[in-house]
């Protein structure tokens, strides 16, 4: 994080601020009330993060936050200045699909695909949190996103699957 | 959301500058439960005092005591060894609030200040004393099953959501609290203020006063102690009823016991009959059923929550049985 620099201690309600996104550093203009989730979605149109509730319920918005997942529409844009912010858009490689994407597919983990970006970054982010991966353990931790089609069991069959071919 | 302005604070001494007499400033750390009342209108504060800066996010162990800064987020306190060992109580609370990526971003500090989820206070179309002083509460005959039982005032019924101060209140846990005049120390017991006529003042904090840290005391407890959660699904929910059961034992004697029960109450309610049913008693499935009996002694139910007495007496003697390994 790189924010020292230029930090805002003087109360202002518009500010230029550095957001970087999947390796990229993109300087905006936002107002204070901007939320991270409006400014990837609306100013940098990486619509891949979604909008469910905007109150942090259904996980819709996940996105990793040096490399730990959080929810864009539960923090401030300006408060991400400087943090490494990675995306559904940048989880691919080279044009391959991350192991949880192609884990994803297989396991035909989604029915309308709404919440699926979420899903995905927030599994990519328990992977990382190395807490097991027996059924329990992944529902439970998989249990800050919702998917009203109800796709849960091939969801938990997709983070297993990709959890044995991480391991 | 209704227009703020935001100031990022260097260090502690800027921070209580910024949020000093008149600013209308509202710290912000986490920001999970801010967002939400942003998003909502529920509060309209002029300014936006980011504490992030603050060098409070770390977690000490010596000598069995603990301190931990005001901005270690929930999962690091949760994940940690340390806690995990010494005051595994604390962590099985965080590990049951709220989702993962919340706890990521959550804060201690912010945790123990999150405000009540009662409907009324959240919807800002509506009356609520603790929203809007002298407005009424549509709480106290109307949708109240999430509401307290215990601490209520004809004003306000709003329960106490969370489950990380429980826990820490029957840790016997004290705050660290900054001011520009110095530092003061406080138990965690008293931060919190039944409504009475007043239920828009929660805490015994003066406007721009900042936690910067809980300390806990050993922990004779850790052997024996259990927190149970009662919600309405398997998990990311608050609780209807949770309980926080430390017990010092020898063999099957109880030398010391604390019990706090959340949902139930409008700040974290300790059980002192359930505790002195207790102390000095040899617990047995007999003593568990009597102390979860009187549980709920006290309660003023309504019409919604009457389901929230016999919850906290059968999940107050499950507690028990789990903590002392009678089950």
């Amino acid at each position: 994080m790189d924010n020292q620099a230029e930090l805002p201690v003087t109360p202002a309600s518009r500010f230029d601020i550095d957001l970087v996104v999947n390796g990229t550093r993109h300087r905006l203009a936002v107002d204070a009330r901007t939320t991270l989730l409006d400014a990837l979605r609306n100013r940098l149109h990486l619509t891949g993060t979604k909008r469910g509730c905007d109150l942090g319920q259904c996980g819709a918005c996940t996105v990793l936050l040096d490399g730990r997942r959080i929810n864009a529409c539960l923090t401030l844009a300006i408060m991400a200045r400087g943090h490494a912010i990675t995306t559904i858009e940048g989880i691919a490689a080279d044009g391959e699909l991350h192991p949880m994407q192609t884990a994803f597919v297989e396991h035909d983990a989604l029915q309308c695909g709404y919440c699926t970006p979420g899903q995905i970054m927030s599994a990519i982010g328990l992977l990382a949190e190395s807490r097991g991966t027996d059924d329990a353990t992944i529902r439970e931790h998989m249990s800050g996103n919702l998917c009203r089609c109800g796709a849960y069991t091939n969801i938990v069959a997709a983070v297993r699957d990709a959890a044995a071919r991480d391991a | 959301m209704l227009a703020f302005s935001y100031a990022a604070a260097s260090d502690t001494a800027s921070a209580l500058t910024l949020a000093g007499a008149g600013s209308g400033g509202a710290f912000i750390a986490g920001g999970t439960d801010l967002l939400q009342l942003l998003q909502e209108a529920v509060i309209a504060p002029r300014c936006l005092i980011d504490i992030n800066m603050l060098p409070l996010s770390d977690v000490r162990v010596e000598h069995g005591s603990a301190r931990i800064g005001a901005l270690t987020r929930l999962s690091d306190v949760a994940d940690d060894p340390r806690i995990r060992g010494e005051f595994p109580l604390l962590a099985q609370a965080l590990a049951e609030t709220a989702s993962p990526q919340v706890r990521n971003m959550a804060t201690v500090g912010g945790n123990l200040l999150q405000r009540t989820r009662c409907l009324y206070f959240r919807d800002a179309t509506v009356p609520c004393n603790k929203r809007q002083p002298g407005s009424g509460c549509p709480a106290r005959d109307g949708l109240n099953r999430i509401n307290a039982i215990f601490g209520g005032s004809e004003h306000c019924i709003a329960a106490y959501p969370g489950d990380m101060a429980v826990a820490l209140i029957a840790l016997d846990a004290e705050l660290l609290v900054q001011n520009t005049q110095g530092e003061r120390r406080i138990s965690l017991a008293d931060l919190y203020r039944l409504p009475a006529d007043t239920p828009q003042q929660e805490t015994t904090l003066a406007p721009g006063e900042l936690i910067t840290a809980v300390l806990l005391p050993p922990n004779n407890a850790a052997q024996h102690s259990h927190y149970l959660k009662v919600r309405d699904r398997a998990s990311f929910e608050w609780a209807l009823v949770s309980v926080a059961v430390a017990l010092d034992m020898d063999g099957s004697h109880v030398h010391q016991a604390r019990i706090v029960a959340g949902g139930v109450g409008t700040k974290p309610w300790r059980l002192a009959r359930v505790e002195e049913m207790l102390q000095g008693g040899r617990l047995t499935p007999h003593l568990t059923r009597q102390a979860g009996d009187c549980a709920g002694d006290g309660a003023a139910p309504r019409a919604g929550n009457a389901f929230k007495v016999p919850m906290l007496q059968r999940a107050v003697e499950r507690a028990l049985l789990t903590a002392g390994g009678v089950a």
